[in-house]
């Protein structure tokens, strides 16, 4: 499904990645760890289009056809979801709104007419309750005053509706208590099937408990530094990242 | 399909010109350009009015000598010559006494590409509508229909000859010929805009509104509203506005007065739509208004406001609560894009005991636009219990636009209660590429990023008006993120 072939990525003259390859197909979940600053955040950006890096070098290719050329807007409609470590807030507008213009956005791009409100309304109430939501929360505005866990919660909700054929958890475990955490992976763990990607990107081993990677893959100074399945997860708790320098 | 770059999207926002900058040939009759007391005296010839009319200009015209053009607003402009502006035009043709088929061809075409049909207007039965296209009042619908309660809905020139005892009773009350440079311009020589009168006990059934159109090149418009809201009568009336787009810089100078009598409601709505000049500042209209309203012994004026268009806008509209438990209210959205400025805001004057207002202005800056919030809260020493609150929010889109506000406060009462909230915002890259991210493009995010920012203020606009305003903030903040 994902193809990464060679990446260089960095912003103005810094470079961040440095020759990342990697696949990722359909019904896995890969788990991609390292220590700060080694372009864990870098590489979810870079496949989601933001524009804030450059990329020098390498394709991204998306079902065999290349996506770097396309705009973020334009990957999402293909399928790529990024679940943000930070979400921002967007006063005024409710998440239902929000989620509603993203919804028809997408449609559009598929030539679809947008979704009656009767559909939308019965999409809302059906991905809710999956992941067991207060409903009531919908109609605040978009992760205006949330805590930790409701704006992770609220991405992980945004990823139910828009049915993304990759996600991307970026950090989503950061801030989060434990309680929070599974209630957050749980929702990951329902929406996972035999048609869609996921990667999760964390620092922490804790997250790859309740969401368990198929493989795991070490990320030093922009480079894939070492890959295997879940025991390496285990292995890093363990021994710490230095190791692998 | 092929990648949109953000040069495409450069130029075709480049492209996206004002959409009502069309000029239409109307076979029209223009003063000579120049202002003295003989233009004046033919103004108001030409208007047929009775001689206490012509003398009240010519009052107003003597006072506006004497003054001088304000310097106090945070805005920069070459000052009009006022020498060089023409002060009467109307399309020919026009008589105040014929019906709406009677309309000249070139009228309705127009009417038309500003998208109302006078025709469709003659249906709907929701809005009564006065149309003023330069100098004067071309069409007023459902006169009739509001005749039968009581309601007097018709241009002002046609009211002071008909109704001179109102108009000689209330014009220039809220609104002195003193006030300031412009309202005594005003005075001297308006030509034209609308006069509604509610009488006691009775709500109007429908939306009254006016819509304004500066047509002719080199001239002023300078019209004059008079709302009076009899005791526990109730009306809501709207205020639209288009221009020509040219390289001149026209002239608008209006004043509104509103009054509500005792226990009488107004609600006053404007969307602001003058030309804006071009993206590189040229031309476009200069916008400087007084609106002001009287609230006697609990009565209620809401002012609500959307400003997109104009060069520069000056403009405060205003309520001063004299009666006990009256209330005040200004609810405004103000966007200033490229070389745009805007200096507006409110005053309200609490004057009566228990009296309210409040005060809710979301100013959205983008370009190299200059936007200012300018407000004074003031509670008189008799106010009892005045209660206050003001909220001002400022949303800058890139890094070259100005946001200041200038709140002004003076009280003499201890026991009043003023609360002012203010915050600054900007529409960043993370909170686009959030948007992006989920599919909806850069155009669509920030129309969606807006219209969050505005909600307060756009639920204030009655219904048919708040789609239209939504669609005008999407359209003026085209192209301010690159």
């Amino acid at each position: 499904m994902l193809k990464i072939k060679n990446i260089h990525a960095g912003i103005e003259d810094k470079d961040i990645l440095r020759g990342i390859n990697l696949e990722v197909k359909a019904g896995e979940v890969h788990a991609i760890m390292g220590p700060n600053g080694s372009g864990k955040s870098t590489l979810s950006s870079v496949i989601a289009g933001n524009e804030t890096y450059e990329v020098s070098e390498g394709d991204i290719f998306l079902d065999g056809e290349s996506i770097l050329e396309l705009s973020p807007d334009e990957r999402a409609h293909k399928g790529v979801f990024m679940s943000f470590q930070y979400p921002v807030e967007i006063p005024g507008v409710s998440t239902t709104n929000f989620v509603k213009t993203a919804i028809n956005a997408k449609r559009k791009a598929h030539g679809l007419e947008d979704l009656p409100a009767k559909d939308m309304l019965k999409l809302i109430r059906e991905k809710s309750e999956l992941l067991e939501m207060d409903r009531k929360f919908l109609s605040r505005s978009l992760n205006e005053g949330f805590s930790g866990g409701e704006k992770k919660r609220n991405e992980i909700f945004q990823m139910a509706m828009l049915e993304p054929k990759l996600s991307i958890l970026d950090e989503t475990d950061s801030g989060l208590d434990i309680d929070a955490l599974k209630i957050v992976a749980n929702g990951v763990n329902k929406l996972r099937n035999k048609d869609n990607a996921v990667i999760v990107i964390t620092h922490y081993q804790r997250l790859l408990d309740y969401i368990v990677p198929d493989f795991v893959h070490v990320l030093h100074e922009g480079k894939i530094v070492k890959s295997g399945g879940k025991e390496l997860a285990l292995e890093l708790e363990a021994k710490g990242y230095d190791w692998l320098k | 399909m092929s990648k949109y770059t953000e040069d495409d999207l450069k130029k075709e926002l480049e492209t996206q010109e004002y959409e009502y900058g069309f000029y239409t040939e109307l076979d029209s009759e223009t003063f000579p350009k120049g202002l003295n007391e003989d233009i004046v005296r033919a103004i108001s010839k030409k208007k047929n009015e009775p001689e206490w009319m012509m003398e009240w200009r010519l009052d107003a015209f003597r006072i506006w000598e004497q003054m001088e053009e304000p310097e106090w607003a945070n805005v920069n402009y070459k000052k009009p010559d006022f020498q060089d502006i023409a002060y009467y035009s109307a399309p020919k043709k026009t008589d105040p006494n014929k019906t709406l088929d009677d309309v000249d061809s070139e009228l309705l075409a127009m009417y038309k590409k500003l998208g109302i049909s006078v025709d469709e207007q003659k249906k709907m039965n929701n809005i009564a509508m006065d149309i003023v296209v330069d100098s004067v009042s071309v069409a007023t619908t459902f006169k009739e229909t509001l005749a039968e309660k009581g309601i007097l809905f018709m241009p002002i020139s046609e009211a002071i000859q008909e109704h001179p005892e109102l108009v000689k009773k209330y014009m220039g009350t809220i609104v002195p010929k003193t006030d300031n440079f412009y309202a005594a311009l005003n005075s001297a020589v308006f030509t034209d805009g609308s006069f509604c009168y509610i009488p006691k006990g009775v709500k109007c059934p429908m939306e009254l509104s006016t819509y304004f159109r500066i047509n002719e090149g080199g001239t002023g418009q300078f019209e004059r509203t008079l709302v009076i809201a009899d005791e526990n009568s109730y009306v809501s009336y709207l205020e639209g506005c288009t221009a020509p787009s040219r390289d001149e810089n026209q002239l608008h100078a209006a004043v509104v007065e509103l009054i509500a009598m005792d226990d009488a409601e107004i609600k006053y709505s404007t969307v602001q739509n003058w030309f804006p000049g071009t993206k590189d500042g040229k031309g476009g209209v200069f916008n400087f208004v007084t609106k002001r309203g009287m609230c006697h012994t609990n009565s209620k004026i809401s002012w609500t406001q959307v400003e997109t268009g104009s060069a520069v806008t000056w403009k405060y509209p205003s309520c001063v609560l004299k009666g006990d438990n009256s209330v005040g209210e200004f609810y405004s959205i103000a966007v200033t894009n490229n070389f745009q400025q805007a200096d507006t805001g409110t005053k309200m004057i609490h004057l009566g005991k228990n009296t309210k207002s409040t005060i809710i202005s979301k100013g959205i800056s983008a370009g190299k636009s200059q936007n200012s919030y300018r407000g004074l809260v003031q509670i008189g020493s008799r106010a009892e219990n005045a209660r206050n609150f003001s909220q001002c929010d400022s949303l800058l889109m890139g890094n070259k636009c100005g946001a200041h506000t200038f709140p002004y406060i003076e009280s003499k009462n201890k026991s009043a209660k003023i609360e002012h909230e203010a915050t600054t915002s900007k529409i960043g890259e993370d909170q686009l590429f959030y948007c992006n991210q989920r599919g909806i493009d850069t155009e669509k995010a920030i129309a969606l990023i807006v219209n969050g920012f505005s909600k307060d203020v756009l639920n204030k606009l009655p219904m048919e008006f708040a789609v239209e305003a939504q669609k005008l903030l999407e359209i003026s903040l085209e192209g301010s993120v690159g």
